[in-house]
């Protein structure tokens, strides 16, 4: 089957309370490339593994915490039917005209949905002036930088009614939810879904308050890179929360850790290979701890309680 | 050796140490003392909100808005993560909205 309709997560914009430590973390340290700047003073950022012209928007605000993200669909085709039926679902959908808010990105559709965040969907964005070589190409063209983040990999929120959530990403996006994890009443109490190959490009867990975050993911080449990411987190006394270590749950080797302003981060590398053909993975929420922190065994206190 | 400040926590036994380097919430990390073991660090998630009884403190970072109020901020409600003494201080606790997850 070939992937198609909703590619993958392509952009996503977080709220820092210091836009210029936040972007020497972004850059020196996570090795995100610096693309441009909007007039309204956000800075847009991408892996250097990336295509697409920017993936990571930071801008500078009095709270921190997620500002909204963008998944992109393979055709205009698509986002037109994808824009009924998310209607149709009983979501508000408002049009941003292309290469507004977001240099170099085509029209797009934005909905809120039920945990309070803003989704958005495109189908085109140009190409960044950096990015993969595609002519007997070399596996980069400079030396990666810092943690050596490849690419915007996936997000986890936190909001009310991720079962509403879950409904909406398949039945309106048509991604498919390798794992899940339920209350004893059987009630949701997190998700992971996805539209490619990867274990998950979104994950939802429930929460009083919408419209949070719990981290931004970007994938890294292996477990050897996971460890050099430790080494700048404690050379340049990064506040970490867990890891290095190992989630059961998508099998990614991790860690989570803090940017300047309280979002978390987390570097990701591995995971397993998903088909919507495979079964489900399920979890109660007495496991949940170990399937997170495999290695730990159990759930830290953080993992619940801290969210911009 | 840095100037240690004493910190205690109000209405408790509970004392520590902080150097005017590091954030109140650090150090009280790191003591294993005091109501606060954890946070983002980056006045971002609210959780170490505490008041500023009675001292002499910088704040070093933003602290969110969503978290700490320019009212507040006058009361000497601060998040412990972007403090840093500057004389002894007396902390305490404040009542807060519940974070936790369902």
């Amino acid at each position: 089957m070939a992937l198609n309709g909703v590619l993958r997560p392509g952009l996503i914009q977080l709220k820092v309370l210091d836009l210029d430590q936040s972007l020497k973390h972004y850059t020196d340290v996570l090795g995100l490339n610096e693309v441009c700047r909007t007039s309204d003073g956000r800075v847009c950022l991408k892996g250097y593994d990336e295509f697409d012209h920017h993936s990571v928007v930071l801008r500078s605000a009095e709270e921190a915490g997620f500002d909204l993200a963008a998944f992109k669909v393979d055709s205009e085709e698509t986002l037109d039917r994808l824009e009924v039926k998310t209607k149709a679902f009983g979501y508000k959908v408002e049009h941003i005209s292309a290469n507004t808010d977001q240099p170099g990105f085509g029209r797009r559709i934005s909905f809120t949905i039920c945990t309070g965040h803003t989704i958005q969907l495109y189908c085109e964005v140009e190409p960044a002036e950096q990015k993969p070589e595609t002519m007997n190409p070399n596996i980069w063209t400079e030396p990666p930088r810092g943690m050596r983040c490849q690419r915007f990999d996936h997000m986890l929120l936190y909001g009310p009614n991720v079962a509403e959530a879950e409904r909406f990403f398949t039945e309106v996006l048509g991604l498919y939810v390798p794992e899940i994890c339920n209350t004893p009443d059987g009630k949701r109490f997190a998700t992971w879904l996805t539209g490619s190959n990867k274990p998950h490009d979104i994950a939802f867990v429930e929460y009083a308050q919408p419209g949070k975050i719990h981290h931004v993911g970007f994938l890294l080449q292996d477990w050897n890179d996971i460890g050099n990411a430790a080494d700048w987190m404690a050379r340049y006394r990064i506040k970490r929360d867990i890891g290095p270590t190992r989630h059961a749950i998508t099998r990614g080797q991790t860690i989570y850790f803090w940017d300047p302003s309280g979002n978390r981060n987390e570097v990701y590398a591995g995971g397993y290979t998903a088909y919507p053909d495979h079964p489900q993975r399920y979890w109660d929420v007495a496991e949940v701890g170990r399937g997170l922190f495999y290695y730990e065994g159990e759930l830290i206190p953080s993992f619940l309680e801290i969210v911009t | 050796m840095e100037k240690q400040y004493k910190i205690q926590v109000l209405g408790t036994d509970q004392i520590f140490f902080c150097s005017q380097n590091e954030s109140v919430l650090e150090s009280m990390k790191y003591s294993g003392k005091g109501p606060i073991y954890r946070g983002c660090f980056g006045g971002g998630c609210g959780i170490c909100k505490m008041k500023i009884v009675k001292g002499d403190y910088r704040i070093i970072k933003r602290m969110s808005h969503a978290h700490i109020s320019e009212d507040e901020k006058k009361d000497n409600i601060v998040l412990v993560c972007c403090v840093e003494p500057r004389s002894d201080l007396i902390i305490s606790k404040i009542k807060q909205e519940p974070h936790t997850s369902q």
